[in-house]
């Protein structure tokens, strides 16, 4: 378990003082968000309805852009072999580097949700209803995504391939995260969909190790 | 002892036998479509609503099995690669996924064309247009990372992986989308109390998904077989090249 706690607290720590990957996400994040509106147009009616689903969309592209560098530099460097061959198994590896990316990329993220949901015009009352899904959403983002990474260690074009295979396997996130948000449901319905949300990141927790595990020793041997 | 499938796994054995078997199986698939496509066009009735745009549903129906059955086909491979490590596992997961994923854009496409007429609209976002439109990317997110690795048994054994997490998330992401409404009619043919589709449209429905499942042993065995030849080759270019520098090597001393 100290294995694990510090392999955590080296990526957080690589995270924030090896050079600007939180700022490079939250900018690419402001701008998708940016963007948008000046080709949505500006009705401030539209686009405090589709607040949500920007904010979202956007926090998935931008946790995405980021995943690259999960495995990329510690397998550059040497350091991922020698994890592999350290005494904690790869899965908690893989666990760990999850986690520090959710820490350090999907805490942020939404914590930035509601300034942006400012420019947007979103009703402030759904502020800490949207944060909430993407606290409760982004741990499946990183975990998911850190099998995307495992598998595209190797090959070329990794960034754009990790959106082919990453995006389609966040559907289930997106779908839960908005159903959420705009209590498509109502009430009740709200509490259901935060549930299954925190299902999906709880088993996700736990599946995706083993499968970006497995991707990883098959690149190692 | 061997049991049957050790002896069919072993690929000289799987050349000889879908060599003989292929041309039988190409042949009855193509009675087979014949067949169905006569009962689908002169004998099937027209719809009571839909008129004669439903006849579409004999082509659409068997490609959307299809490319489900296919994908099971693929996962199932995969796993067989994973875990007893049989290259011939691998012809087959890799040679299925670009007949799968063409079997899903043929459902995609003629669903599109059929819903055109009876729902007005070329495409919503309804939850099995969705789930389909997603498994035709999980298709192509397995064929872009084979291609995108240059070693060829790391990247089987990496689209292997990525094929056994798809079909983890399939139900998941059916489930999600099935969250929404649906102007999709719910299943008709397997479902729980009998089909609810009329024996006169029911028979050249199967007939036409027998077709096409026949349709897709012969191009799979097809393919799995140019593709072992195909290894053949390579491993005999290999080979020549080594003994080409073994022999410079000779030369030079």
């Amino acid at each position: 378990m100290s294995a694990f706690l510090a392999l955590l607290k080296r990526d957080l720590m690589l995270s924030v003082r090896q050079g600007g990957a939180l700022g490079t996400a939250l900018g690419f994040y402001m701008l998708v968000v940016t963007l948008l509106p000046l080709g949505l147009g500006q009705d401030l009616n539209l686009l405090s309805r589709i607040a949500p689903g920007i904010l979202w969309i956007a926090l998935l592209l931008a946790a995405l852009l980021s995943l690259g560098r999960v495995f990329s530099s510690d397998h550059e460097d040497g350091t991922l072999d020698v994890l592999a061959t350290g005494r904690m198994p790869l899965e908690m590896v893989v666990g760990a580097k999850a986690l520090a990316h959710w820490i350090s990329t999907g805490i942020p993220l939404a914590l930035t949700a509601p300034v942006l949901g400012l420019m947007l015009n979103l009703d402030i009352a759904v502020y800490p209803l949207l944060m909430a899904t993407m606290l409760v959403g982004t741990p499946a983002v990183s975990f998911i995504g850190a099998v995307g990474a495992a598998l595209t260690l190797r090959s070329y074009r990794g960034g754009l391939l990790i959106a082919l295979l990453v995006l389609p396997l966040y559907v289930p996130t997106l779908i839960f995260g908005m159903a959420a948000v705009n209590g498509l449901l109502g009430v009740s319905g709200t509490s259901a969909a935060m549930l299954i949300l925190a299902a999906l990141s709880l088993t996700s927790v736990v599946l995706c190790p083993f499968a970006a595990a497995a991707a990883l020793r098959v690149q190692m041997q | 002892m061997q049991t049957l499938t050790q002896r069919l796994a072993n690929p000289t054995r799987f050349m000889e036998l879908s060599g003989s078997v292929l041309p039988w199986i190409a042949g009855a698939a193509a009675v087979v479509i014949a067949y169905g496509l006569y009962l689908a066009f002169y004998v099937a009735p027209p719809d009571y609503q839909q008129g004669e745009t439903a006849r579409i549903m004999y082509i659409h129906v068997p490609c959307a099995w299809l490319a489900m059955a296919v994908y099971a086909m693929v996962a199932m491979s995969a796993f067989g690669f994973l875990v007893f490590r049989h290259p011939l596992a691998d012809v087959s997961a890799k040679t299925a996924v670009p007949l799968g994923a063409a079997f899903t854009f043929l459902a995609l496409v003629t669903g599109s064309l059929w819903g055109r007429p009876t729902w007005g609209t070329y495409w919503v976002w309804d939850a099995r247009l969705t789930s389909v439109l997603i498994l035709f990317f999980l298709y192509l997110g397995l064929m872009a990372l084979r291609s995108s690795i240059e070693d060829d048994s790391l990247a089987s054994k990496l689209t292997a992986i990525l094929a056994l997490v798809g079909i983890v998330m399939l139900p998941i992401i059916k489930f999600s989308v099935d969250f929404g409404n649906t102007l999709h009619q719910p299943a008709s043919v397997l479902r729980v109390g009998g089909p609810t589709i009329d024996t006169a449209m029911l028979t050249p429905l199967l007939v036409m998904a027998l077709g096409f499942t026949l349709m897709f042993v012969a191009m799979h065995f097809k393919a799995m077989r140019n593709e072992i030849l195909r290894r053949r080759v390579r491993a005999l270019q290999l080979a020549q090249v080594e003994k080409a520098q073994a022999s410079q090597l000779a030369a030079a001393e």
